[in-house]
């Protein structure tokens, strides 16, 4: 365990350009960490469309207009149509379509939150939501202990993913955003490390908001609020509060993946994706 | 040569995420699958069990009260019996507490109107998502069960409502009567903040929020609350009651133990 954790210089074979790149514990949790995220998104959705509106403070219901900052809904326009509406803060937006009136997978318009590709189950099934919604949160947490764990101990978390105080000085970021923008990935050597733009994301992704995530859906659960002595939600200002950073850490974390498979497409899909499968990167490919 | 061109990853991705999306509804809809899954309810409740076994549910300041705490579920149940109750400002309404008990009890409003009362304001929690704050006020249930007195075979405390929730088919089709029921373990029921909450806001609970009794189970959400109790059973078992889950949520998919 404590060496395999490691991006590991020493066994590139001698005449080829591939070494170790990920260890076992960092590929098996990344795989079931992708499960758990897919399964969780889609789930959360779902449970999400039950109740589709978000409030500051200790609570929030359909008459706490004061606290609302987002909603999505339907409502009629001028000419007595139904017309999806997201309305953050004073400013509503038409989204029809998308978001508060969409298709179901039966073709029908219907008035909901989330549209029925977006959710799972791909019907409105709050039941079923929760029930798998909480067995991969106990999976995802605990993937995320082993990860946390190993990657901790081997130093892989220190050495490889948090960035230096150097990499984080303004010069340093706008050099690996300037490449970035000019799509070169490094190449060769310089393949090997990670660079500050993706230690940044990387970094805050698994140490900050993986963890909110966790610490605002627990902030939900009034058992747990009781164990916790009532520390957690007030840590986010209450419970409503605690269920909006969910939602927005939510987003993060889409946008985080976007990203991320954005790069690895750029960057050489075969060679990366094969990377985080056998472990063995090749510093010698752009494919 | 190469498969893992960026274009076929794309279409791959696209077919992959239409694969997984009918998969997952595959799997939602078989039985043996979400039984799987709802182990996890298990290790939930063991969890919070173990860290939290009397620990209470957070109480906040009178001026935290929501201006309106919304009402769910049934708000005016439409049960004859019921109805005469309403009419009769609950005169002759009875509260049975009964089943593995020693001396099972009736009580009238008046009765448990005169008991040793809790005040508490606590948050309730929905599982649609929403959230509102409330004064509850009332006997608590450990005491009266006492009176009672459990047989020790009683495991769970079971709560009988007046209202008829009806319509919605059960998870796996079967239809129960509708009755409204709820069921708690003993270390909820004398939690000491599990309440029969008689007034609510300072004032008698109104119909739309149970009158003339509901439930008080302060860690769990919103739908073990019961409204309008009219009999609180103590039984070893709910499996031959209505769909067997232990509530009328329960009997649709929902979790026995909503402490999340």
């Amino acid at each position: 365990m404590a060496t395999v954790d490691q991006v590991d210089r020493s066994l590139a074979p001698p005449s080829g350009t591939r070494y170790l790149r990920h260890s076992i514990a960092t590929r098996v949790c990344h795989w079931i960490n992708v499960v758990c995220i897919v399964v969780l998104l889609g789930t959360g959705l779902n449970i999400f469309n039950a109740h589709p509106a978000l409030y500051w403070g200790q609570f929030g219901a359909d008459a706490d207009d004061a606290k609302r900052w987002l909603e999505i809904g339907a409502t009629d326009d001028a000419a007595g149509q139904p017309q999806g509406m997201v309305k953050v803060g004073d400013i509503s937006v038409r989204t029809t379509g998308l978001l508060g009136l969409s298709k179901s997978a039966d073709g029908t318009s219907q008035a909901i939150g989330f549209p029925s590709w977006a959710t799972i189950p791909s019907w409105r099934d709050l039941a079923t939501g929760r029930r798998w919604h909480f067995f991969f949160a106990w999976l995802f947490i605990l993937n995320g202990l082993v990860y946390l764990i190993a990657a901790g101990f081997s130093g892989h978390l220190r050495k490889d993913i948090l960035p230096k105080l150097r990499e984080l000085s303004p010069s340093s970021v706008w050099h690996d955003l300037v490449e970035h923008l000019k799509l070169k990935f490094p190449r060769g050597e310089d393949a090997k490390r990670y660079h500050p733009l993706q230690k940044i994301a990387y970094g805050g992704t698994v140490c900050v908001l993986l963890p909110l995530m966790v610490l605002t859906g627990l902030s939900m659960s009034p058992g747990f609020n009781a164990a916790a002595g009532g520390l957690l939600p007030q840590l986010f200002g209450g419970r409503a509060s605690a269920r909006s950073i969910h939602f927005i850490t939510t987003n993060l974390v889409v946008l985080f993946v976007a990203v991320h498979v954005l790069m690895v497409l750029l960057a050489g899909p075969y060679n990366q994706i094969r990377s985080m499968i056998t472990g063995r990167f090749d510093t010698g490919t752009e494919r | 040569m190469a498969i893992l061109t960026r274009r076929n990853l794309l279409a791959g991705g696209a077919i992959g995420g239409g694969l997984l999306l009918s998969g997952c509804d595959k799997l939602a809809s078989s039985d043996g699958f979400n039984h799987f899954l709802g182990r996890a309810e298990g290790a939930t409740y063991g969890w919070q069990r173990l860290v939290g076994r009397q620990a209470l549910a957070q109480e906040f300041a009178p001026s935290d009260i929501s201006p309106v705490f919304k009402a769910n579920g049934s708000k005016d149940p439409d049960d004859a019996d019921y109805r005469r109750h309403v009419t009769q400002g609950f005169a002759q309404w009875q509260l049975k507490i009964d089943g593995l008990v020693d001396r099972p009890l009736s009580l009238s409003l008046a009765d448990i109107r005169r008991l040793p009362a809790r005040t508490q304001i606590t948050r309730h929690d929905c599982v649609e998502g929403w959230s509102a704050i409330g004064k509850w006020h009332g006997p608590q249930l450990g005491p009266l069960l006492k009176a009672a007195g459990l047989k020790p075979s009683a495991r769970y405390i079971v709560f009988h409502c007046a209202d008829n929730y009806g319509g919605e088919i059960s998870k796996g089709g079967a239809q129960s009567t509708g009755r409204y029921y709820e069921s708690v373990d003993l270390l909820d029921a004398f939690h000491p903040q599990t309440i029969l909450a008689h007034m609510m806001n300072d004032a008698p609970l109104s119909v739309a929020h149970g009158a003339p009794l509901r439930l008080r189970v302060e860690r769990q959400l919103g739908y073990k609350q019961a409204k309008y109790l009219m009999r609180i059973e103590a039984v070893d078992s709910f499996a031959g009651m209505e769909l067997g889950k232990g509530g009328y949520w329960e009997d649709r998919g929902y979790e026995w133990y909503a402490g999340i």
